[in-house]
């Protein structure tokens, strides 16, 4: 369970809970679950964990530079924009997220932000 | 109290100063000498009515913003700089060379004490400022000297972090931060003996360097996969940690610290988490620094990770400033020199009355260990319409990155050659439009120049291969020149495996294929066709030429294997990765290091993917037989988690359906526990061995069909091919395990057995090839090994066998394993050498803890309105 509920940006705990080239989940009650992921290149991203595809997994993809490949049906997605790649089109929200003193923070608006019950 | 001259009429009476830092002070002052010097002071001279500048700090940012202040108005302040270091201002980025023993203390001064003579200032060493009363504009010494002020200077720099780990306090550990630190690691090695140094960043590798130049045998541990990872992306870390081991460190990646071990007061070593120790002498924490505010803090200024400053380094109080590593500005806080100029000068504008202010910085990094040439700056992480361009050359150890983004330089990494490391910054922080010298901007300033003056003719490489004269050399490994490529490309080699072919250009490490290439489009023109396909855009090379180098040239590693085969891509893609991870594989069974990131996320999970994002687990059934105790497992285990279906699969076996990654360990924990391991349905690897009933209870049975079925699986699981395998025994020709569409396929007959190659029953139905025929199991389970290790050695990643027989012929299968009557026997031996390495079960590895992370979720955000 996340702590800080407050705050523009919410903690979701160290950088190194999640090792390069892996994604990891973070589910939203009553929102849509969100994928972190952590590039070969020491970047992280957060996007929503849902391919505009067909839905699949995005954080179960292989990650290559700044796109993941879905595990589904291999659509490239880039981490920065979430946008399909080549010839795909379609668009996953990201999620704004920073990383300050070896924490991940995430804009927490784009986490809980519009949808309520 | 030695204290001379005016100093003593500053120093308070005791009542006036709080007692706990006059105690403290007094402490101080028995052991360090206050060298204050007998300046003449502001008071004697005319220009007394100076403002009193104090400075905290007399390190490298403190006397720079002093210097700049000088040169701008030097007749403005009255200057008395606080250093809690014994010493004047010297070169603290040297102090690598120093350990080294490339340079002496001597060499790195910046400020001598004439410095401060001449300059009027007042320097106060070895006494660190121990509180600021912003109240009283006074600051307050350990020895409890009081210095009042008119503007305040705070440039503290930064503390060394020290990761909180037991023994972090024992006598031999040091940080490295000063020359007392150098001291102390040189008093260390000099009875030699061993030393870790923890963190792989800048600091620990120049740390790391120094002290093996001193003669100890040293450890780095790094918690990260890869060294220097702020900087540097996987290739050029890769590429760093090869060198240093080939110098003699023992570098230890992806290695968490747990303690710091003892013995007799002293350090003797470090544990990491996994158990490992590593005996040590001296310990160096180089893990990080943090920004050294507790004084700017204590004064009630604004803190956050680092002091506060506006534009012009003023902090929340106008009377103080700040500058150097102790800063935050903007958001950002640095660590390196280059920043700290900038801020510099745009305090000393302010602080003599003609403010320009600062906007941030840009930085870039190199690294101080000699004989290693690498540079970094910007950002290298692309991005959206961010394009990399890669440039590698094994032969020389160089690896170039440069990253552009709307016709601008973002980023750049380089290894091995970093001659046009400044030339790359430079147009890194104007953002120069580099459109006209886009083709050329890899190979460098000299190219580009050359390019951009070809006036509007774009130099791009096979302008630049055209320019190269005859008896220049393309290949080097064969001492090909250009004019006998072109002849034997005119003489009718048309193709680059012609080329190869023929005159040998391009055809052992291949660095010179983009060479060839060029010459055979400016030769033939038009662009050139290859008749084999490469693995991927990545690479101008195909499958077969990289299992083959991966050999030739030992290749042990993935970023190895880019490097070495010249990758057009600095991390590769999803096509290549795990083709290089398989090939690495199989190269070098047992020695090879999986890389799970290269994996297809059914063999990171060891389930397969659903379209809902759940899995589906298929534990293995040996040979299609089944017993009470694993049905019942399995029945449990779907109602146990719930799984909406349970189906037996067209391999003979069950599959449960829509299991959640969290519940994946504890659903392998429990049938594990009834003795099931994974059936590896999600695999590049042997999926099942289909049996029929056999010669045990069918009336037509020839042979043990069952049985050897099941013997099959057990010696076939587990093992990683190129594509999936699947194996079955039928008890006679009516096959009823269709073992004719499959890749291995046993027909039992009176005689003996049939043994069938190549059948696949998917996408496009094949029947298989009969291979031969034996007369006993043993001989049957031996032709099996060898025919599958055969195709594990041979087969393109992703290429099943009906393929790969129909590319390479039978008669070529046929000839691998029978033209030498050893051979057979020989594959089959590094076959079951290679499954000595990869029978055990990975699911009772998850199940037991393993890769944890991989099946739990980071956090779980409940919103206010759902906590209830
Ligand atoms: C479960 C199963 C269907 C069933 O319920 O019977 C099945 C399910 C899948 N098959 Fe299959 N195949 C299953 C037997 C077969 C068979 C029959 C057999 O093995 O005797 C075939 C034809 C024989 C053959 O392979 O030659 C078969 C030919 C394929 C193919 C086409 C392969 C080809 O080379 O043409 C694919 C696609 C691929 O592998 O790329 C495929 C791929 C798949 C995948 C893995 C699709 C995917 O990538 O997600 C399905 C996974 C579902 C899941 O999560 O379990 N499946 N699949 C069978 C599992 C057998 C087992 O116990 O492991
Ligand atoms: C070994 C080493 C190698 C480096 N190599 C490079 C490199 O290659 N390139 C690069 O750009 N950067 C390098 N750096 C970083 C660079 O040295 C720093 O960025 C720079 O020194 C920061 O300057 P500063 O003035 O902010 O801090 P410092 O230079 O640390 O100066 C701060 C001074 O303030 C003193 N002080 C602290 N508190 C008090 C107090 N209360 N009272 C009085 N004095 C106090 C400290 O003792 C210190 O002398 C290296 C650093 C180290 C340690
Ligand atoms: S035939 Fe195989 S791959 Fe196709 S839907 Fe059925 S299980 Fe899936
Ligand atoms: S769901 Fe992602 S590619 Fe189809």
């Amino acid at each position: 369970m996340i702590g800080a509920m407050t705050g523009q940006w919410l903690d979701i705990g160290p950088v190194d809970q999640i090792s390069p080239g892996n994604a990891r989940t973070l589910p939203v009650r009553g929102g849509e679950e969100i994928a972190v992921f952590h590039t070969l290149d020491n970047q992280f991203y957060a996007l929503v964990n849902k391919c505009p595809h067909k839905q699949g997994p995005l954080s179960q993809g292989i990650v290559h530079g700044n796109v993941v490949t879905c595990p589904l049906h291999n659509w490239n997605i880039s981490l920065k924009t979430g946008e399909a790649l080549g010839e795909d089109k379609g668009c996953v929200p990201t999620i704004p997220l920073r990383v300050d003193a070896g924490r991940l923070y995430l804009l927490r608006e784009a986490v809980v932000g519009k949808k309520v019950a | 109290m030695t204290t001379r001259g005016n100093v003593a009429a500053r120093t308070a009476p005791s009542g006036s100063v709080r007692g706990g830092f006059f105690a403290f002070g007094a402490l101080v002052m028995m052991e360090t000498d206050v060298n204050a010097p007998m300046t003449i002071k502001d008071s004697s001279l005319p220009g007394h009515t100076r403002e009193r500048l104090v400075v905290i700090g007399n390190g490298m940012a403190g006397c720079r913003a002093v210097e700049e202040v000088l040169a701008r108005d030097p007749a403005r302040y009255a200057i008395t700089i606080f250093g809690a270091e014994p010493r004047v201002n010297y070169n603290r980025i040297m102090l690598s060379p120093v350990l080294s023993g490339e340079k002496a203390f001597d060499d790195i001064v910046i400020n001598p004490q004439a410095w401060y003579d001449d300059n009027a200032i007042t320097l106060v060493s070895g006494d660190p400022v121990a509180s600021i009363d912003r109240a009283a504009q006074i600051v307050v010494s350990a020895s409890g000297r009081i210095e009042p002020y008119d503007r305040l200077l705070i440039a503290t720099g930064s503390d060394p972090f020290i990761i909180p780990v037991p023994g972090k306090n024992l006598a031999g550990v040091v940080t490295f931060r000063d020359l007392d630190d150098v001291d102390k690691m040189l008093a260390a090695a000099e009875t030699g003996g061993a030393a870790v140094v923890i963190g792989g960043g800048l600091l620990g590798l120049e740390a790391a360097h120094g002290l093996s130049l001193r003669g100890m045998a040293v450890t780095v541990i790094h918690l990260m996969p890869t060294l220097m990872e702020r900087q540097l992306d996987e290739a050029a870390g890769f590429l760093l940690k090869t060198e240093l081991e080939r110098r003699g460190q023992v570098i230890l990646t992806s290695a968490d610290t747990a303690e710091i071990i003892e013995a007799g007061g002293h350090v003797a070593g470090v544990r990491l988490k996994d158990g490992r120790e590593i005996s040590a002498d001296i310990v160096v924490m180089a893990v990080g620094i943090k920004p050294s505010v507790a004084l700017a803090k204590a004064a009630g200024l604004e803190v956050e990770r680092g002091i506060l400053v506006d534009d012009h380094m003023v902090t929340s109080d106008p009377a103080i400033l700040a500058v150097g590593e102790c800063v935050q500005h903007r958001g950002n806080c640095y660590g390196l020199v280059a920043p700290l100029w900038d801020m510099c000068r745009a305090l000393a504008d302010h602080a003599t009355g003609a403010p320009t202010g600062y906007e941030g910085s840009v930085t870039s990094t190199k690294l101080k260990v000699s004989g290693i040439d690498l540079f970094s700056a910007g950002d290298f992480s692309g991005g959206d319409g961010a394009e990399d361009i890669v440039m590698r050359d094994a032969a020389r150890g160089i690896y170039k990155r440069v990253v552009v983004k709307d016709n601008r330089l973002v980023g750049a990494v380089l290894y091995g050659d970093t001659a046009d490391g400044n030339w790359y910054f430079d147009l890194l922080k104007k953002g120069e439009d580099i459109s006209n010298i886009r083709e050329a901007l890899i190979f460098g300033q000299a190219f580009a120049d050359a390019s951009a003056h070809g006036g509007g003719a774009l130099l791009d490489s096979n302008a630049a291969v055209a320019a190269l004269s005859d008896d220049a050399e393309i290949c080097g490994c064969n001492g090909v020149s250009k004019g006998k490529v072109v002849g034997c490309i005119l003489g009718g080699a048309q193709s680059l495996d012609a080329v190869r072919s023929s005159c040998k250009a391009s055809a052992s490490c291949g660095s010179c294929t983009g060479l060839v290439e060029s010459l055979l489009s400016l030769t033939l023109g038009g662009e050139v066709e290859r008749k084999e396909k490469t693995v991927c855009k990545c690479t101008s090379f195909t499958h077969d030429d990289i299992r083959r180098l991966i050999v030739e040239k030992e290749l042990k590693a993935i970023p190895q294997v880019m490097q070495a085969l010249h990758w057009t891509t600095p991390d590769g893609c999803a096509s290549c990765r795990p083709a290089l991870n398989y090939y690495l594989l199989c190269a070098l069974p047992g020695e090879y290091v999986d890389d799970q990131q290269s994996r297809f996320v059914n063999e990171r999970m060891h389930a397969n993917i659903q379209k809902d994002g759940t899995y589906s687990v298929v534990p293995r059934m040996w040979g299609g037989l089944t017993n009470p105790r694993e049905l019942r497992a399995i029945a449990d285990v779907v109602e146990k988690f719930n799984a909406p279906m349970v189906k037996v699969t067209g391999g003979q076996r069950l599959d449960i359906f829509g299991i959640k990654k969290e519940d994946l360990p504890a659903v392998w924990a429990d049938l594990n526990a009834a003795g099931m391991v994974s059936g590896h349905a999600y695999g590049k690897s042997l999926r099942t061995v289909k049996t029929c009933v056999g010669s045990e209870w069918c009336r037509f049975g020839t042979q043990d069909s069952t049985g050897l079925g099941v013997k099959i699986e057990h010696m076939t699981w587990g093992s990683w091919m190129p594509h999936k395998f699947k194996i079955a025994v039928s008890g006679c020709p009516r096959n009823c395990a269709e073992a004719t569409i499959k890749d291995f396929g046993v027909v039992c007959v009176d005689s003996g057995y049939e043994l069938h190659v190549g059948g696949n029953g998917g996408i496009k139905v094949r029947a298989t090839d009969l291979l031969c025929k034996v007369e006993t199991e043993a001989e049957a389970m031996e032709v099996c090994a060898a025919f599958i290790q055969l195709y594990r050695e041979q087969a393109h990643y992703l290429e099943r066998t009906a393929p790969w027989i129909e590319r390479v012929g039978l008669d070529h299968v046929k000839a691998g394993l029978f033209d030498d009557p050893d051979a057979v026997r020989r594959l089959a031996a590094r076959f079951a050498y290679s499954q000595s390495f990869m029978q055990d079960d990975p699911w009772a590895k998850r199940a037991a803890g393993d890769e944890s992370e991989l099946h739990q979720h980071l956090a779980e955000v409940r919103p206010l309105e759902f906590v209830s």
